[in-house]
């Protein structure tokens, strides 16, 4: 049994302009220790449709899948109080900008402190004990005087060692981190993926890391999603798709790499392919 | 901190110089002066006008009375009243207890269905109760205080009979005044009734100050609530498995109160200035009142000494109000 599976999932937002579908039939399963990419462009749905697994979309978007489970567990049918057990203790996330991601109007030991109050029936003592501990495991240094510190006091690093502090607080058996180091320095985006990546694999959780990175994919990913425009356009483990790209859209996405580059000017998708012979390419 | 709060009081002096200007010139500007008006129907002579102008130290030169003015109040004097000859603080002090009271009420019930009100319409964004609410805040922020007043009197005390016309409380009940708010005397002097009949009066007086404050503050509410409902933060305490008032009462609304705060220090200017209109309306015996009653009069001290205390009043709300923000935006305190 996988720990997500998603099959057929589309989401629609409701726009003046009539309804708008982000997200169009994409399917997928992550298993348990498993590390999956999904890539793609801006506005190719990554970000849309993991928030729709959550429950986290605003009520403007419709969302349907034929399946849509967790553990077994259907999503879909599941009340929202009975999703509220899930998510921050089952399914973590975070996302791209961590110092807007943490609430600047309370300490980070408050923001932390309180995942394990709603998840957990840990004491005060035990759970402070918990979140300094879990800030020595994403490495932040001084963790007891951290704690009493606000985000704005922090660096965008700190921030997202905060915010990873705060997904693993509960043990959760997935991971979902939304580019989770777009927003950060080259070395710090170092840092943070090797200390996502060193937690995966001590706490052998499911991982869905999305970016819009190449190289994010191939230092992390087991399997790969490519999406583009709300469809899918293949899934593959990530050897083959570096090696034997199957569709025509990942192949002119990876020759658009700038370590491709043999000289001139970087190849660029659209002036390539239309939107009609990607969708036609597409290698599900 | 203190440092805070030095620097703020030390901006009090220049705003203090700048209201007792205003203050002693504008009422000059009026026509008239407190001997004409004290004189009343009857004609006075020339003569025995120019003396008691002198008498009073009227017919000096303005520069002279304004330094008067202003030594006496570096030694906390604000003089006393041309027409009653009590002492200008001594007034104030009495009477400002029952406008504090009112505006106190007023301010409690606008901030408590305020806040409420403007979440739940930020929450229900572009529904039909969204608009309800939007459209009476339009309504009572829009409507003239003095007929709002008169139309409430007209129904509830006028047509229903539920509530009193005017005054504090009902001529049968008499009790020293220990606090000065006559809610709590009237539970204090232990009189059977005393404290409903307060209420009684209370209530629509209170009602027409706070519908402006209500509406402003239900309005701020919301447009800083939809902002801030936007923010990331409030997308992480909804992934993290928060309930739903959790993440609007505590998360998003914390951030929100940073904009409605500083709005709700700026209605005391106005709760003050409406008192002004509602204390005339209902007879409360409030330094609103007290004020009007004396610019009629011309009673130069009276006014002068009056808005420079009402003046204080505001400013310390505002010293107050500064710190309240400190407090809840930690990214000014650090």
């Amino acid at each position: 049994m996988s720990l997500l599976e998603i099959k057929n999932l589309t989401v629609e937002f409701q726009t003046a302009s009539g309804p708008f579908r982000a997200v169009d039939g994409v399917s997928l399963k992550v298993d348990e220790g498993e590390v999956l990419a999904i890539v793609g462009e801006s506005g190719s749905g990554k970000s849309v449709s993991m928030l729709a697994a959550m429950g986290l979309l605003p009520w403007t978007a419709k969302v349907t899948a034929d399946v849509l489970t967790f553990n077994g567990r259907d999503m879909q049918s599941m009340s929202d109080a009975e999703r509220r057990k899930i998510i921050g203790r089952e399914i973590a996330m975070i996302f791209q900008e961590p110092i807007a991601s943490l609430n600047p109007c309370f300490t980070v030991g408050y923001q932390i402190e309180e995942v394990l109050r709603i998840h957990t029936d840990l004491s005060r003592k035990a759970r402070r004990d918990r979140a300094i501990e879990l800030f020595q495991s994403v490495g932040i240094p001084n963790p007891e005087e951290r704690l009493g510190h606000y985000p704005h006091q922090m660096s965008g690093g700190q921030c997202q060692r905060v915010m990873i502090a705060t997904a693993l607080a509960c043990n959760p058996k997935l991971l979902i981190a939304d580019e989770p180091t777009t927003a950060l320095d080259v070395t710090i985006q170092k840092q943070i993926l090797d200390l996502l990546m060193k937690l995966q694999a001590e706490h052998g959780m499911g991982l869905i890391i999305i970016t819009h990175d190449m190289g994010v994919v191939a230092e992390t990913a087991d399997r790969v999603i490519v999406q583009y425009k709300g469809r899918q356009i293949e899934q593959a483990d990530v050897l083959s798709l570096f090696s034997a790209p199957k569709s025509v859209y990942t192949k002119a996405l990876l020759s658009a790499l700038p370590e491709n580059a043999t000289g001139g000017r970087l190849p660029t998708i659209t002036e390539k392919l239309t939107d009609a012979e990607i969708f036609a390419g597409a290698v599900r | 901190m203190l440092r805070f709060i030095f620097g703020r009081l030390a901006v009090l002096i220049p705003t203090f110089l700048g209201v007792s200007l205003i203050a002693f010139s504008f009422i000059r500007l009026l026509p008239g002066d407190p001997v004409m008006l004290m004189s009343g129907e009857r004609v006075m002579s020339p003569e025995r006008h120019t003396e008691l102008m002198h008498q009073l130290g009227l017919d000096r030169p303005m520069y002279a009375q304004y330094f008067d003015y202003l030594t006496g109040l570096l030694s906390g004097d604000f003089g006393s009243s041309i027409v009653t000859k009590r002492p200008v603080l001594d007034d104030f002090i009495n009477l400002f207890p029952a406008t504090l009271e009112l505006s106190l009420c007023a301010i409690i019930i606008a901030v408590a269905l305020g806040i409420p009100a403007g979440v739940l319409a930020a929450v229900k964004r572009g529904t039909w109760l969204d608009q309800s609410i939007m459209g009476v805040a339009l309504v009572g922020y829009s409507m003239p205080i003095f007929w709002w007043g008169l139309l409430l009197i007209i129904f509830f005390s006028g047509y229903l009979g539920w509530t009193p016309v005017s005054g504090r409380i009902s001529l049968m009940y008499f009790f020293p005044q220990v606090t000065g708010f006559m809610l709590i005397d009237s539970l204090l002097s232990g009189q059977a009734g005393a404290f409903k009949s307060a209420l009684t009066y209370l209530i629509l007086p209170t009602v027409v100050l706070a519908t402006i404050p209500l509406a402003v503050i239900a309005r701020q509410t919301r447009s800083a609530m939809l902002e801030v409902l936007g923010e990331d933060f409030v997308r992480t305490a909804r992934a993290k498995g928060l309930s739903p008032f959790r993440v609007i009462g505590i998360h998003a609304l914390r951030n929100a109160m940073i904009p409605v705060i500083t709005t709700i220090g700026l209605q005391v200017g106005v709760l003050l200035a409406g008192a002004i209109l509602t204390e005339t309306i209902f007879s409360w015996p409030g330094i609103g009142k007290w004020m009007v009653d004396s610019v009629f009069k011309r009673d130069y001290a009276v006014v002068q000494g009056g808005l420079m205390l009402i003046a204080a009043v505001i400013m310390i709300v505002n010293l107050v109000v500064d710190l309240l923000y400190g407090w809840v935006n930690p990214r000014i305190r650090h």
